[in-house]
């Protein structure tokens, strides 16, 4: 290794400096992780792993809290939103490569860019005093009165039409994400090469089958880096979500409920945690969140890689 | 080697005339295999009207093979891609002039682009093998042309890959990725997809650019075989290759055909002062 630093001093100093500040993101986490760890080992102690986790007991009161129902949420939410944010976020991305018009590209990346520019307290603002009362007038009605008839799917749309619930959050946080996942799609396709592209045209190809095909199977890899990297995104959302989703701790089958998050149970309950155990689930559940995450961005890298190695083959 | 020698102009005048009217003569003979594509008064422009290619006319003549060269940046491939109307792609680009091909101009508006790709297949300088296996590089091709029964499938493609000397070496793998191949591998890959459409003309732009000597020998040889089936129009900065695989020549400089004839006289006795510095590299 080629540590010998010995003769140049500036060297030394630069080594020293750049390591500094690249080990420093290490104790930054280390550091997180254990005030995580120290502050919830009080919850930790009393409520176990399995329990806390499968426990859908959320009780100030009482003194019994469980993560089950903000989970549920955080599950919920998260899904739909990617359900919804995903399809929309690969055909805009499409469009602006593949199929828009010049003069329309330059227009639509600024007004993605400028979508995810947006803070999200203005997007819990807007949905709060917009999207919710339309959601409860026309659009939840409706999905009551349509899929909310059929036998199985209507238990989806189960009781009253608020505009605060899960579907809106899900919503709000769909319109959050999409431009991350269209501009990092975006990209992944202008990473095709031109004449593999060319290739399939010159094959007597149409758009459609160059992008089904050619384009999609090339960028598949970093599509997928943007969808987790919206996932990510979408676990750790608070400000948006805790407008619109009405923190209530249940577990529901309705859309139409409204729910907890992790994120939105944080946001809201450390100030009124008025003992140590409470603070400490809320800790714990800070904890979990952060282990969420961990594994999300992890299991992403586990497949970038695997898939990476099968193409470089 | 021996075109060099044939070059230095020892010998008598009348020699030299016996030699151009024998030549003249080989081409009528060679058109009797009749034309496949008539270029006429051909203009190309780049989006902000850069004038590539001015005013170029020649006949492309069926089941030979008609090779392009010329300096880099001379027009030989934006050319050669007018041929597929591949500049369509891009917006902007626009022609002027007529290329008939079977009694139809494919410059006219209400060509069929799609139809005429699958007519006019295409080899690119390095090879670009789709993210998919052996197999479905060339099932694509196949699939867009409507075949879908999978025996008929399997049949064209082992026909392909025999056609284009590939088939000893990926009939135990075709369901690996073809990004496993080798570079000459990838490349007679390309040209196996590009025939396994059927099309008439097979557009090459520097088919050997990447490769190394023993796979570009392999796709000569290759070349040599297709024009059997197909009529190939080949752009090269290989003066040798052009040389060896082609019977037709033509020379562009700075977006203009200086000269197009035979092959061997090309080589051997060019008309024009501009096309003798270039073969005999004294530039370009």
């Amino acid at each position: 290794m080629a540590l010998s630093f010995k003769k140049n001093p500036v060297d030394l100093i630069f080594f020293s400096v750049t390591a500094a500040a690249s080990l420093s993101v290490l104790a930054l986490i280390a550091g997180i992780l254990y005030v995580l760890f120290s502050e919830s080992s009080l919850a930790i102690a009393k409520f176990g792993v399995f329990q806390f986790i499968f426990s859908t007991d959320w009780n100030a009161v009482k003194g019994s809290f469980g993560a089950a129902t903000n989970l549920f949420g955080t599950a919920i939410t998260t899904g739909l939103s990617l359900l919804m944010a995903i399809p929309v976020a690969i055909g805009i991305a499409i469009f602006v490569t593949e199929i828009s018009p010049n003069f329309l590209k330059g227009p639509i990346s600024v007004a993605i860019e400028l979508l995810a520019a947006i803070p999200s307290i203005i997007y819990g603002m807007w949905g709060l005093f917009t999207l919710a009362p339309i959601m409860a007038k026309y659009v939840e009605p409706a999905l009551q009165n349509s899929i909310g008839r059929v036998p199985v799917a209507g238990i989806l749309f189960h009781g009253t039409a608020m505009g605060i619930d899960l579907l809106t959050a899900s919503i709000i946080l769909s319109i959050m994400i999409i431009p991350f996942t269209a501009s990092i799609s975006r990209d992944a396709f202008n990473l095709t090469p031109a004449v593999v592209k060319e290739s399939a045209y010159a094959l007597g190809a149409t758009k459609w089958e160059v992008v089904k095909s050619v384009v999609l199977p090339y960028s598949k890899l970093g599509v997928f880096g943007g969808i987790i990297l919206s996932l990510g995104r979408a676990l750790g959302e608070t400000m948006a979500v805790a407008f619109v989703l009405g923190n209530n701790h249940q577990i529901t089958s309705s859309l139409l409920d409204a729910a907890a998050t992790i994120t939105v149970t944080l946001a809201n309950e450390f100030t009124e945690a008025d003992n140590d155990l409470y603070l400490s689930s809320l800790f714990y559940l800070a904890l979990l969140l952060f282990v969420l995450s961990f594994i999300t961005l992890a299991a992403a890298k586990f497949f970038l890689l695997k898939a990476e190695r099968r193409y470089a083959r | 080697m021996e075109i060099r020698k044939e070059l230095n102009p020892v010998r008598s005048s009348s020699m030299n005339e016996q030699a151009v009217s024998n030549k003249s003569l080989s081409l009528t003979k060679e058109t009797s295999n009749g034309v496949k594509v008539e270029v006429k008064g051909l203009n190309f422009f780049y989006s902000g009207n850069i004038h590539a290619i001015k005013n170029i006319a020649l006949p492309i003549y069926k089941n030979t093979v008609t090779a392009l060269i010329g300096p880099s940046g001379c027009g030989k491939t934006t050319f050669l891609r007018c041929l597929n109307r591949m500049h369509d792609l891009y917006p902007g680009n626009r022609y002027e002039g007529e290329i008939w091909m079977d009694g139809k101009n494919i410059l006219a508006s209400d060509i069929d682009l799609i139809r005429l790709r699958s007519n006019v297949g295409m080899v690119f300088q390095k090879p670009t093998p789709f993210p998919m296996s052996i197999f479905d590089n060339i099932a694509f091709g196949l699939k867009l042309n409507g075949i879908k029964n999978k025996g008929e499938l399997a049949a064209r493609i082992e026909k392909a890959l025999k056609d284009a000397a590939l088939w000893d070496e990926t009939k135990s793998r075709l369901h690996e990725s073809a990004h496993a191949l080798s570079g000459g591998q990838q490349q007679r890959l390309c040209i196996a997809r590009a025939i396994a459409v059927e099309p008439e003309v097979i557009l090459m732009d520097e088919p050997c650019s990447a490769l190394d000597p023993i796979a570009t020998a392999k796709i000569e040889d290759l070349i040599t075989e297709l024009k059997k089936g197909y009529t190939v129009v080949i752009v090269t900065h290989n003066m040798q290759q052009a040389a060896r695989v082609s019977e037709h020549t033509g020379f562009f400089m700075m977006g203009e055909l200086v000269e197009f004839d035979t092959t061997q006289k090309i080589f051997t006795t060019p008309s024009n002062k501009m096309t003798e510095d270039y073969i005999t590299g004294r530039f370009g």
